[in-house]
């Protein structure tokens, strides 16, 4: 874990060697919650009817469904943002950033159930439709670090890099991109956990994912199995969590 | 850190500065210009040049034309929205100019792809505008990389030049940015714009943002840097004592970048064009033109010379017989040691051998500014001048230095025949008519030719 520190300067790398204890300590406290949960979970009284709902495999194909929700939906998020984000910090699309801007922000202040049971209906999947209201839901965080990230990169460097002769294209690649990384991954991250706790709710439109386990609970008040949904979406955005955290780690340019 | 190089048109191999390409212009572009004597710098004509911005009435830059002679500094300096720093962009145009013409060492570029252009212009900007993320060697190394050096090319260039510009490349070289000192940063700035031995250099308040020590030092740097490198150099300030500790030539801008005034820094000190130079200058002008002259240039006195530990009545004798009221004591080297007057002789039997630290003192390389300074302070009245390793070479007195401003003074009047061209031909009514006239060669029309008539 450790040799990624030694690159850079001493400054930074007392500053690093504990921003890596920060996440070693995040990710051993969640380990140690899934440990507490499974002991519980094979120790309880539980009636054939949870046990049949609280085993491994199940979990584990739930947890699967829900990451595909999540993954498939961040990747059309990043794919869409990103370049639009970068598009709209251009010259002549400056001028619309703000329109558009204005129509994330509504994908996102409208309350995710309604948007993915609206979308239900319009689409008779219930993955496709979840992944639909979840990519609409995410998008705003993204596309709008990315702006700041890039916006926020000092416009002196802009000129210097053209005024050594770089092209327009080369600049945004390996100076303005590069230093806005830092921003864009902590928008990214924002918009992971959003979605892992949004894709709950892909069970209200027989989506799949771990919501499941609550909607059943709810359905049939059994109490351990709608907690045991609860605690593990909140552990897995809390893991996601994590792995961006690590990410924006390792991927931070050096030297700033 | 992707290793892109997004560029399309084809690499433009040859180190540029080395050798005139492209076309000519039709103006028969003076030969020796091209035979580079031991400059590697080259001349930079900006003709007619106008920029205007859509929503503004007047122009940014009004009808600017500007010989700027190869190897040569030429200070642009101005109140701020003079339109100096949208002038130097347009040379690079990172400005495209809205009108007129833009002339590199006799060939035109007003139209060919500006990122190439840039890529043969050094350009340095304020702190130095060093990318945090990239490594001092790699932030040297971008041009010659978008010029396709190969892999040694580049490291040897970047061990020269953060030796040329004083920072040892075994401790700099993989050092971030953020790692450095200010005064550092722009050192390195200095150092990526030569990379790729660009013939011109523009830069853009490059000491602006350090401290006053820090960029005193700077500026010794860069002028020693010219000496080794011969660039042509157009350096944007608004610190007028700076241009003329940095210029061959200045240009005063007013508002619409109108050319007040475009002389050698002791012209513009001796003979401002109008009473915005004046002000501009500020008080003092006399005196800054002694900055501009070495103690070197001017005739030391002699004096009368006695060894330390030596006879006091016998030195005594001797200042008396030469009229002299002091008498300079040397060790074995020539290096002097005391300067004593007569009534202080009077009272010794043996000269001093122990060094006098009151004493007055200056290099032969000190500026007639620090030389009347030191004066100022000893109650002498005069300096003892040293040359190469200490040695005693004169006496300087301060009315030497008197005369050598009024020379100074006369010189500078009558030097004008070689002066390059600065008119602004879009808008010569609004010039005041003083200005005009004192303006060496300046025809005034929009028809000139470059360096037509030198």
């Amino acid at each position: 874990m450790t040799e990624a520190t030694t690159a850079s300067g001493t400054g930074t790398t007392t500053e690093s060697v504990r921003g890596w204890r920060a996440l070693g300590i995040q990710i051993l406290v969640l380990l140690a919650i899934l440990f507490g949960f499974g002991i519980w979970v094979a120790n309880a009284p539980l009636s054939p009817t949870e046990r049949n709902t609280l085993n491994l495999s199940t979990i584990l194909e739930l947890t699967g469904q829900h990451l595909a929700l999540t993954i498939v939906a961040t990747v059309i998020v990043l794919v869409i943002a990103i370049p639009l984000g970068i598009l709209l910090t251009r010259g002549p699309f400056r001028k619309i950033a703000e329109p558009v801007l204005a129509i994330a922000n509504f994908g996102q202040a409208a309350p995710a159930v309604g948007l993915i049971v609206l979308l239900f209906m319009l689409v008779p999947d219930g993955f496709r439709a979840s992944i639909i209201a979840l990519v609409l839901y995410a998008i705003l965080p993204v596309l709008r670090n990315t702006m700041i990230g890039i916006r926020g990169v000092d416009q002196r460097l802009v000129e210097a890099g053209r005024g050594m002769g770089m092209t327009a294209a080369s600049v945004l690649l390996r100076v303005e991109l590069p230093l806005a990384v830092p921003v864009m991954l902590s928008g990214i991250r924002t918009a992971l956990v959003l979605l892992v706790g949004t894709a709950s709710l892909a069970a209200f439109v027989s989506g799949g994912g771990l919501g499941l386990l609550i909607t059943t609970g709810v359905n049939l008040y059994l109490f351990s199995v709608l907690i045991s949904g609860a605690l593990l979406i909140a552990v897995l955005a809390l893991i996601v969590d994590w792995v961006g955290r690590v990410v924006e780690h390792v991927a931070r340019p050096k030297g700033l | 850190m992707a290793d892109i190089d997004p560029r399309t048109e084809t690499a433009d191999e040859q180190a540029p500065g080395s050798q005139t390409t492209g076309s000519q212009p039709a103006d028969a572009q003076t030969a020796d210009e091209q035979t580079d004597r031991e400059t590697t710098g080259r001349s930079i004509w900006l003709d007619n040049v106008t920029k205007r911005y859509p929503g503004q009435k007047r122009p940014a830059v009004n009808g600017v034309t500007l010989e700027i002679p190869d190897g040569q500094v030429v200070m642009l300096v101005g109140p701020s929205g003079c339109g100096k720093t949208t002038t130097l962009k347009m040379i690079n145009r990172l400005i495209e100019p809205t009108e007129g013409r833009i002339v590199l060492g006799g060939e035109d570029v007003t139209s060919i792809d500006g990122d190439e252009l840039r890529r043969r212009i050094g350009y340095v900007i304020q702190a130095g505008g060093l990318f945090p993320h990239m490594t001092v060697a790699q932030n040297i190394a971008l041009v010659p990389k978008m010029l396709r050096w190969d892999k040694a090319r580049i490291a040897a260039r970047v061990e020269e030049l953060l030796d040329l510009v004083g920072l040892d490349p075994d401790v700099y070289r993989s050092r971030y940015p953020k790692e450095l000192s200010g005064g550092q940063q722009q050192r390195v700035g200095v150092a990526r714009a030569l990379a790729a031995d660009p013939p011109v250099l523009l830069m853009d308040e490059p000491f602006g943002a350090v401290d006053p020590i820090t960029r005193q030092r700077l500026q010794d740097e860069l002028i020693r840097i010219q000496h080794e490198v011969h660039k042509t150099m157009v350096i944007v300030t608004h610190d007028f004592d700076e241009a003329v500790k940095l210029g061959d030539w200045i240009v005063v801008f007013r508002e619409g970048a109108q050319i007040v005034q475009y002389d050698t820094p002791e012209r513009i000190l001796a003979e401002p064009a109008d009473e915005f130079v004046e002000n501009f200058i500020g008080s003092g002008a006399a005196l800054k033109q002694l900055g501009l002259r070495r103690v070197r240039e001017v005739e030391a006195a002699d004096a009368v010379v006695a060894k330390a530990g030596a006879n006091a009545a016998e030195a005594l004798r001797r200042a008396e017989a030469a009229g002299h009221d002091h008498v300079v004591v040397v060790d074995e080297r020539g290096r002097p040691i005391a300067w004593p007057s007569r009534r202080a002789l009077s009272r010794m039997t043996r000269l001093p051998a122990q060094l006098d630290p009151a004493m007055p003192l200056v290099g032969s390389g000190a500026t007639l500014n620090d030389a009347l300074d030191t004066m100022l302070v000893s109650s002498a009245g005069a300096t003892l001048v040293t040359g190469r390793s200490g040695v005693f070479e004169g006496v300087v007195d301060v009315e030497t230095i008197m005369d050598a401003i009024s020379s100074a003074r006369e010189a500078a009047a009558e030097r004008s025949d070689d002066a390059p061209v600065g008119t602004n031909t879009g808008a010569v009514a609004a010039v005041p008519a003083a200005s005009d006239e004192q303006r060496p060669a300046n025809p005034g029309d929009a028809a000139v030719g470059p360096v037509s008539d030198d």
